[in-house]
């Protein structure tokens, strides 16, 4: 029988749990590392950290209360003010973690962006955001040298891993280890609308988009990790996800450390025998894992499993894109328990479908709304809600939950085109059974999901325009049985050009370096033609549709030469 | 070195690793597990080598573990290059 659903408390409860009065004070770095050792969590162990060659650290909540005192009393020195953007752009290494909580103490604004991002991608984000500081690693540095004489903003570019001689002029070395450490740090008295930090998402038109959030955030992404994730006292807790991407932020940083519980952090690429080995050695109890990851493992059979020991994992959750019901079944199977679907998205800051812990799975399904949350699905046409069980539509949120985007950096029509009737429009598509359990369809828009990231094809076709021998391209998903989708470009060649394998792994090279290898199509198709409006507008729905066999629909106003 | 094993650690080294970064990379180094190369990279990692030497090497043998050194991709190929004689 399975055990009943644990009893989730409200937004009030986790405001009084956490200690924070409504109006006061919320300071999300000091919430996550002073707040605890207050508590008497201070010897707790806060971040066992390691990498691929087997280096290891490990941090205290006092040590990391020191440590992010001593980064952000850092930063303001260097004449860093409050609200200024503050870039993040390393590999999981541990001045990112004590990073992110330095700048939110210091009242900066935390911009994580992932390290395998090219030049453009940094470049199109760091400019949007008119960054002030760049904190990254001497083998990153590179690309934003490239870059910085282009950023009249950015004042301040920090390597964490380099002596000052390494550098350029103009750059800064952090050693943070030799700085004298700093015992006392008043945080920024940031109140619950103070912004926090911002994650770049992408959309179907247009260059990515600037989610902002605010300190009062923590509420939500406190409450979902004690919920969802079932962090409790003593537990050790692994999330997969690089905190370039929001489940990093809100869930690797965030959630877990205002639970109190000790994290374990891999900085290396994915090796199945690793994970397995990683997991047993920290005796692993949560993980919040991704259905790409899940899959990869999958694929190396339980027979690797049964040579760990992995009996700690109590309990285990997915997230980035569906989680197929062959996963669910998988992890039974192999772990002895399910992998929970939950369901967010950058904007949505934390989780808003899932299943709770005890709850019966339903493998395939999203699981039911977070207690707090309302969530239905929208008719696409009159975007009301219709209850007819089984009938598809656009997922909605009712807005109003502590860790909801307040907006998109310096693009309010973006945001407000988020909103029908008010309700927010997630950009997917499901249906709700009998029971209540939501069930994913689709996107509804030309993102691309691959490995649980979002790409938006505008960015792609704009980086393949300044390939010289491309006239014109659509990017769109391509069905994967690893990564669910994966990008495939069509590209129409200028004349003079010969299409071939040559120069196929020739563009699939420059996006990869320019944008990052999740935008590098794995797939090239080179047309005569693509399909366009008559006003001339490219149709991607037609190409996708054929690429995952399905009915085009209405092509009355599409021409193809 | 043989001359396979050479072309793809000098692909390697051309392709992704940024001109400029100093970090040493051998026929050994960890090349997926090691950060250098991720898995949609290793899309094109094993494009190149299926193109330079005609080969076709299935998706359930292109697995990270098989292309995390130089050495291991060039044992690969040479599998192929043998199914394929």
């Amino acid at each position: 029988m399975a055990a009943p659903t644990l009893a989730p408390s409200s937004w009030e409860d986790a405001e009084h749990e956490l200690g924070y009065r409504p109006g006061g004070p919320i300071n999300i770095g000091w919430f996550c590392s002073d707040r605890l050792c207050e508590a008497g969590l201070a010897e707790t162990v806060a971040l066992r950290w390691e990498n691929h060659e087997g280096r290891e650290r490990t941090y205290t909540y006092d040590d990391l209360r020191v440590a992010t005192n001593t980064f952000a009393a850092w930063l303001r020195s260097l004449g860093l003010e409050p609200g200024e953007r503050i870039c993040l752009f390393m590999d999981r290494v541990p001045e990112l973690y004590l990073g992110f909580l330095a700048i939110l103490k210091m009242g900066g604004i935390a911009q994580p962006l992932f390290s395998a991002f090219g030049e453009e991608s940094l470049h199109t984000r760091l400019e949007n955001a008119g960054t002030a500081a760049i904190v990254t690693q001497k083998k990153h540095v590179l690309k934003v040298r490239k870059i910085a004489a282009t950023l009249p903003a950015l004042r301040h570019v920090v390597v964490v891993d380099a002596p000052a001689s390494q550098l350029k002029p103009g750059e800064t070395s952090l050693a943070l280890d030799d700085l004298p450490p700093v015992e006392r740090f008043d945080a920024y008295p940031s109140t619950a609308e103070t912004p926090s930090v911002l994650h770049y998402t992408s959309g179907t038109t247009g260059q990515p988009k600037g989610a902002q959030h605010v300190h009062y955030s923590l509420i939500s992404q406190y409450l979902t990790s004690r919920v969802v994730l079932d962090l409790r006292p003593g537990d050790i807790y692994w999330c997969n996800a690089d905190p370039g991407w929001v489940t990093g932020t809100s869930y690797g940083i965030i959630g877990p450390w205002a639970c109190g519980v000790t994290q374990v952090v891999l900085d290396a690429g994915f090796q199945a025998d690793r994970w397995y080995a990683f997991l047993q050695k920290h005796r692993v109890t949560v993980w919040y894992s991704a259905p790409t990851a899940i899959r990869l493992l999958m694929r190396e059979g339980t027979e690797l499993v049964r040579k760990y020991d992995l009996t700690s994992l109590r309990h285990l959750c997915s997230v980035g894109e569906p989680l197929n019901a062959e996963a669910v079944i998988w992890s039974q199977q192999a772990f002895g328990r399910p992998f929970h679907d939950t369901f967010w998205q950058t904007e949505t800051g934390c989780i808003v479908i899932t299943n709770l812990p005890g709850m019966p799975v339903r493998p395939g399904s999203m699981g039911k709304p977070f207690p707090g949350i309302e969530a239905t699905v929208l008719d696409p046409r009159t975007h009301q809600p219709h209850d007819a069980p089984g009938r598809v539509g656009l997922i909605a949120l009712r807005p109003g939950w502590p860790s909801m985007m307040r907006g998109y950096w310096k693009n309010p029509a973006a945001y407000q085109n988020k909103f029908r009737n008010g309700w927010y429009l997630c950009g997917d598509r499901a249906s709700i059974d009998p029971d209540g359990y939501f069930w994913f369809v689709g996107r509804d828009d030309d993102v691309i999901n691959t490995g649980g990231h979002l790409v938006g094809p505008f960015e792609i076709e704009s980086a393949l325009l300044e390939h010289p021998a491309v006239a014109e391209s659509a990017a769109v998903a391509k069905p994967d049985p690893i990564n669910m989708e994966v990008v495939k470009a069509f590209v129409v060649l200028k004349p003079g050009f010969e299409a071939g394998s040559d120069l196929e792994l020739e563009i699939m090279n420059v996006i990869r370096r320019k944008l990052s290898p999740l935008a590098m199509p794995q797939e090239i198709e080179f047309i005569k033609a693509l399909p366009k409006t008559r006003s001339g507008k490219i149709v991607r729905r037609i190409l996708r549709a054929r690429e995952f066999g399905e009915p085009v629909g209405d092509v009355s106003t599409v021409m193809e030469e | 070195m043989d001359d396979l094993t050479k072309v793809i650690l000098d692909y390697v080294k051309r392709e992704y690793i940024e001109e400029g970064d100093d970090r040493e990379v051998g026929v050994d180094t960890a090349l997926i597990s090691g950060g250098i190369v991720d898995s949609f990279s290793m899309v094109s990692l094993k494009r190149f080598v299926e193109k330079k030497y005609g080969i076709a090497i299935p998706d359930a043998d292109a697995t990270p573990a098989a292309f995390d050194s130089v050495n291991k991709i060039a044992e690969l190929v040479r599998r192929f290059q043998q199914v394929h004689a």
